[in-house]
């Protein structure tokens, strides 16, 4: 954002990072206190603020602040957990005293316990996660007004708007175990969002954008977001129907994010013991053309899923999980790992940062790589089986003919599986999509069925 | 301790930290005092504990307390909202401070005298998480552990869960309400994965309600989990690729009805037809089913699990008609909707938590039973889907588009249910979707007490139901 007035007085959330610290210390203390083996325990705090303008007024103003806190203990392979949002003495010794109770009744299991002492993050990195934007209510309300505003001055088709959304808040994290690790850091995290509202004849539609980034000087600005937010929707009106055929299909990137989320389901630690996922005993194998690499990156400056230690305090490290189209790596924490016979990747709590290759193409490559075809840039629904692997969800976007987008088409079904999926992609676009963890670019899939009318 | 909510609301919540009504009322005028329209008081107190059985032993268990008091401001459309994790006066006082920043006109008005009032009595105010012993718990997670591998060498994995939840809420508002209601709500469920040559299914099933424990145990309802889950499971491994295209399809009774939630149910919610946003903005007496359909949003119901003695803004809840014979009658409103809108509360008004703004949901959403024998309704189809399981579903309530994803599916030929098909999504329009129903079964039913609804990034406990219902065309996304 070029140009935003900003003045730091109030808003500027502050955290008590000793009180915080000491807390989890004391949480640790409780435990062995009160005989367990080993513990666990984290803090987790949020504050800031939410805005949203609608029609040019303030719709709904929050203030958020919330606090919880967690511990396991675990007495020899038995384990217990507790958590609550008050940080006084008293709830502190009860919520040790409710999870080791529980300990007393879960059963041993030779998996259960903390990750391996040698494993924990010996430094923590300063990763450049803290921006706080110190923004006022009053000067969010002005932003996302003038966001809003700029949308639906660019179309009369623009008729309502769900409003346009300001939201600034910055984290504390702590972790720490009685191997001795005791990590915290900081965070934050600004957007900046816009929905919007059109109509044709009989039908509505509706679409929206968004900039999410920990820096607000890198959120796009207010007029980018209305207009695309703007854009977006008009692009959507008048949609059609398709008739049920198979075709190739471009997953735009914001939709791309979600198959990529799918392969991490199919490859985390959790599923893959339970033998509930289709790519169980697929390490080593190919499961992507050969092109393709998809990589860890936890130390990326300022990255969304960026992160020093994971939620076990095991060190995060760079590392590939795909190479040439190979399954080379699962996504694993240290009980999925230990019953699986492997070590930990460092993934308790997720990934932190997934990128994967792109050909150098642009969007309208892409489109015209395909030639005839489907664009979908929404799907909807859970249709997605990560044991077998099959998928059929909802979808809307557009018709392509001649490498060109036609008209929008809404009301179909997109269906085949997984393995089918990751194994026909033709091509990734250049067009990759920063706000998240996972960063992908549109994808070009070889074939899959599409359902509509008849 | 007194079985009156109201009286168990004042101790857990008030009392511990030395408060009273007069607090409440000190802090409301503040809030009042600053040209707002209505304001409003939340405490909450929530108790919850889970257990998890797997590979055959008690492996996890989790108790968590979360209480705290939110605070809301309204001056016309704009809403005002701050909450804290400290139920203290400096903190209320605070929290007030921060909500009634919105307020920049309005006329001024006062804080009416309270009257305390009563909510239904649907479910007894009990704290379910003691109504078993732990070593009871555990029993129950290993015989239904044991239940669902009794039925079939070929059922590989189990996991069983068990959670409770007892929580406790107090509203004070402006407008003289004072209530409170006292919540218990448990939950079963049973996960398995069956094996056979290299192909693997999952299956789920579980329920529950706003009732203690030994509703498991009850017509051996916890180990009808475990059969159905390992039923389930084994018809999948036999599934074929589900049909694509449009065709007939005939929904089963009871959780199928979340056709209903997402079709119409969400559309049909106040904030957005007050905002003109749905797709149902507007057609109140227009005609958007058949005349065979009657659906209701009904939170009265005893024990169910969406269910509530009052909604979170302490307004008692109602049966609510939404569409009559095919007429749309009504939308679903809480307070803040409906006096935009000139109407009454629908008893609608609900929240995830202290931390979150009431807006309208839905309760119980079903629709009321027809006359055809479900029979029939199949043998009517000649070429079609019969599905009686789902996952899900979601819905964009501007284009009224919405899907929901079948879990157990068959083919219907000439009339006969015949080989099982693979899961598969559903695609329709909510507004003339249920134009489109043909035949209504006089089995209603509703779910077993699993539903969680999201919106806004909310979620809430409710219930959906339908007798079996014949739909005579409806996109299927299948592969074939």
């Amino acid at each position: 954002m070029a140009e935003t007035p900003l003045q730091a007085q109030t808003a500027q959330n502050s955290f008590d990072i000793p009180r915080s610290l000491n807390v989890v210390e004391d949480m640790l203390q409780e435990a062995k206190r009160l005989g367990a083996s080993s513990a666990e325990a984290g803090v987790n705090i949020e504050a800031g603020l939410s805005v949203n303008v609608r029609l040019g007024e303030i719709d709904t103003l929050e203030h958020n602040r919330d606090k919880g806190l967690g511990i396991t203990v675990y007495f020899g392979q038995r384990k217990g957990s507790a958590s609550t949002s008050d940080f006084s003495p008293r709830a502190i010794r009860e919520t040790v005293k409710a999870a080791c109770d529980i300990a007393r009744y879960t059963e041993e299991d030779e998996a259960a316990g903390l990750a391996d002492a040698e494993l924990m993050a010996s430094e923590i990195p300063d990763l450049d996660l803290y921006h706080p934007w110190g923004i006022t209510a009053e000067e969010a309300i002005e932003l996302a007004r003038a966001c809003e505003a700029s949308g639906r001055e660019v179309d009369e088709r623009i008729s309502n708007s769900e409003g346009a959304a300001v939201s600034s808040h910055d984290g504390l994290r702590v972790y720490g175990n009685s191997h001795g690790f005791l990590g915290h850091y900081l965070s934050s995290r600004h957007s900046l969002s816009c929905t919007l509202i059109g109509q044709s004849g009989e039908g509505m539609q509706r679409d929206h954008w968004y900039t999410l980034s920990r820096y607000p000087s890198e959120l796009e600005s207010p007029e980018t977001v209305g207009k695309k937010a703007a854009e977006r929707t008009l692009a959507r009106l008048g949609a059609r129907r398709l008739d049920t055929c198979q075709v190739p299909v471009i997953f735009e990137a914001e939709v791309a994010r979600g198959l990529l989320a799918h392969l991490l389901r199919a490859i985390n630690g959790g599923n893959l013991y339970r033998k509930a996922s289709f790519l169980l005993d697929h390490l080593g194998k190919q499961i992507f053309p050969d092109w393709i690499r998809i990589d860890e990156r936890p130390h990326l400056k300022g990255g969304l899923g960026s992160a020093p230690f994971d939620n076990e305090g095991v060190a995060t490290r760079e590392r590939d999980i795909v190479t040439e189209g190979v399954l080379r790596g699962y996504v694993l924490d240290s009980y999925a790992a230990r019953r699986l016979h492997m070590q930990t990747t460092g993934n308790a709590g997720g990934v932190h940062n997934l990128f994967i290759k792109h050909n150098d193409v642009d969007f309208g490559e892409l489109c015209r790589q395909m030639g005839q075809g489907l664009v979908v840039t929404e799907v909807m629904g859970q249709g997605v089986n990560i044991v077998t692997g099959d998928y059929s969800r909802g979808a809307s976007g557009f018709w392509v003919e001649n490498g060109e987008i036609q008209y929008p088409v809404e009301e179909i079904t997109l269906a085949s599986t997984l393995q089918e999926m990751f194994k026909g992609i033709e091509a990734i676009a250049n067009d990759e999509d920063t706000r998240g963890n996972i960063r992908t670019g549109s994808w070009l899939i070889r074939q899959m069925t599409v359902a509509g009318e008849g | 301790m007194s079985s009156q909510p109201l009286d168990i609301a004042r101790e857990l919540l008030l009392a511990p930290s030395g408060l009273d009504e007069s607090h409440l009322q000190t802090v409301l005028d503040q809030l009042m005092g600053h040209r707002i329209d209505n304001a409003d008081l939340y405490f909450q107190l929530s108790r919850h504990e889970s257990w998890m059985l797997e590979d055959g032993i008690v492996k996890e268990g989790h108790h968590g307390i979360e209480q705290g008091a939110g605070v809301r401001a309204i001056s016309g459309e704009k809403t005002g909202f701050a909450y804290s994790d400290e139920i203290i006066l400096p903190a209320l006082t605070e929290a007030a401070d921060a909500a009634r920043a919105i307020a920049q006109s309005g006329s001024r008005t006062s804080v009416r005298a309270w009257q305390q009032q009563a909510g239904h009595r649907l479910y007894l105010p009990l704290d379910p998480i003691h109504s078993l012993s732990t070593e009871q718990k555990i029993d129950l997670l290993r015989r239904l552990d044991g239940e669902a591998r009794r039925q079939d060498p070929r059922i590989k994995q189990v996991i069983v869960s068990l959670a409770g939840v007892h929580e406790v809420v107090l509203v004070a508002a402006s407008d003289g309400t004072f209530a409170a209601d006292v919540r218990p709500l448990v939950r079963m469920n049973v996960t398995v994965i069956a094996e056979q040559g290299d192909r693997r299914e999952q299956a789920s099933a579980g329920g529950g309600g706003r009732v203690d424990y030994s509703y498991f145990e009850q017509q051996q309802r916890g180990l009808g989990y475990a059969r159905e889950a390992a039923r389930q499971a084994l018809v999948n491994l036999e599934a074929v690729p589900a049909p694509a295209g449009t065709m007939p399809v005939v929904l089963g009774p009871g959780w199928p009805g979340v056709l209903l939630h997402e079709a119409v149910g969400h559309g049909l919610e106040g904030d957005f037809n007050r905002k003109g946003s749905s797709a149902f903005t507007g057609r109140i007496g227009e005609q958007v089913a058949s005349p065979l359909c009657t659906v209701v949003d009904d939170g009265t119901m005893p024990e169910r699990r969406g269910s509530l003695n009052i909604d979170d803004e302490g307004t008692p809840t109602q049966q609510t008609v939404l569409i009559e014979n095919g007429i749309l009658k009504g939308y679903m409103q809480d307070k803040l909707n409906a006096s935009l809108m000139g109407v009454a509360s629908t008893g609608n008004g609900r929240r995830e938590s202290y931390a979150h703004m009431p807006m309208p949901r839905m309760t119980n959403t079903y629709m009321m039973a027809g006359e055809h024998d479900p029979q029939e309704i199949i043998a009517s189809v000649e070429k079609g889907l019969y599905a009686v399981n789902f996952g899900g579903g979601q819905v964009d309530i501007t284009s009224g588009k919405f899907v929901f994803s079948a879990c157990e599916a068959y083919l219907i030929e000439n009339g006969k249910v015949t080989r099982p098909v693979k899961g598969a999504t559903l695609i329709g329009n909510g507004p003339d979707v249920l134009t489109r129903v043909s035949m209504v079964g006089n089995d209603l039913a509703l779910d077993t007490g699993v539903g969680v609804c999201g919106k806004e990034g909310q979620s809430v406990p409710v219930g959906v139901g339908q007798p079996t219902l014949k739909i005579d065309s409806l996109t299927v996304g299948g592969t074939l």
